[in-house]
């Protein structure tokens, strides 16, 4: 079966979630690519998981006292 | 007792916590600091005094830690009921749309130079249900890989990404919750 290139949302909020903990596959990112560019809200969801992928570093320095 | 088992001692609360949020069991959280505690006295000459006693702690912690999750990794259950919650449900209606679209947090500078943002997202960490608090303090806390936080706990790579994609989804509504929601207020902490 041929992967999709067109996903609703919630597929999307996964894949997006995904590659926080692992590499895409290139449809995967092609798929995602085309749904951000018709889709308002989850770029912003996007954007959050980005913030918090930068976050985290910097919860861990302010944690262990280095901050 | 000397000024430096005094400071050790001062900080043993604190590393209990981090411990019990890291194991999610008291009596191992325990072992993890009585180690720490005593590596630390065993050998005062190793802390230089160039960093925080607190960071150096907290770094023999974390092997001590990596240590207790190797000797009882796979004892501990890998779900919980509050873990298997549907928290896509929540965000997503019948056609897998957004039932209410996620906000804009801006500018995340505006955020991360704050330090009662660090503290809230503490909180939210903390507040992770069992399995996922752990998994996602594996990777993110103790900065152990996939393979390795697979291996330690008996799962699979699959469900390991189930419990980091819920992890994160809780994360995202906390913080929304108990700080970005409240960006018109000025993010009282």
């Amino acid at each position: 079966m041929s992967k999709p290139l067109f996903l609703n949302c919630r597929k999307v909020t996964a894949l997006v979630l995904a590659g926080e903990d692992r590499r895409l596959g290139f449809v995967e990112r092609v798929a995602l690519r085309l749904h951000m560019q018709i889709c308002a809200a989850c770029p912003k969801f996007s954007r959050q998981v980005a913030l918090m992928r930068q976050a985290f570093p910097r919860w861990r320095a302010y944690r262990d006292g280095a901050e | 007792m000397t000024d430096f088992a005094r400071a050790v001692e001062a900080l043993r609360p604190q590393l209990l916590r981090f411990a019990r949020a890291q194991l999610r069991n008291d009596a191992w959280a325990e072992d993890a600091v009585g180690d720490t505690v005593l590596a630390a006295l065993a050998k005062p000459q190793a802390f230089a005094g160039q960093s925080q006693l607190k960071t150096w702690l907290v770094g023999i912690l974390k092997h001590k830690l990596i240590d207790q999750i190797r000797r009882h990794g796979r004892e501990v259950s890998t779900t919980t009921d509050e873990d298997e919650e549907d928290l896509d449900g929540l965000l997503f209606n019948a056609s897998d749309h957004w039932r209410t679209a996620p906000a804009e947090w801006g500018d995340p500078e505006a955020a991360l130079g704050r330090r009662e943002f660090f503290e809230v997202l503490e909180v939210c960490v903390e507040k992770l249900p069992g399995v996922q608090g752990r998994v996602f303090m594996m990777r993110e806390w103790l900065e152990l890989d996939s393979a390795e936080i697979c291996k330690e706990l008996g799962l699979t790579a699959t469900n390991l990404w189930v419990l980091l994609h819920r992890a994160r989804l809780r994360l995202q509504a906390c913080l929304q919750e108990r700080w970005f929601g409240k960006a018109a207020t000025g993010n009282p902490a």
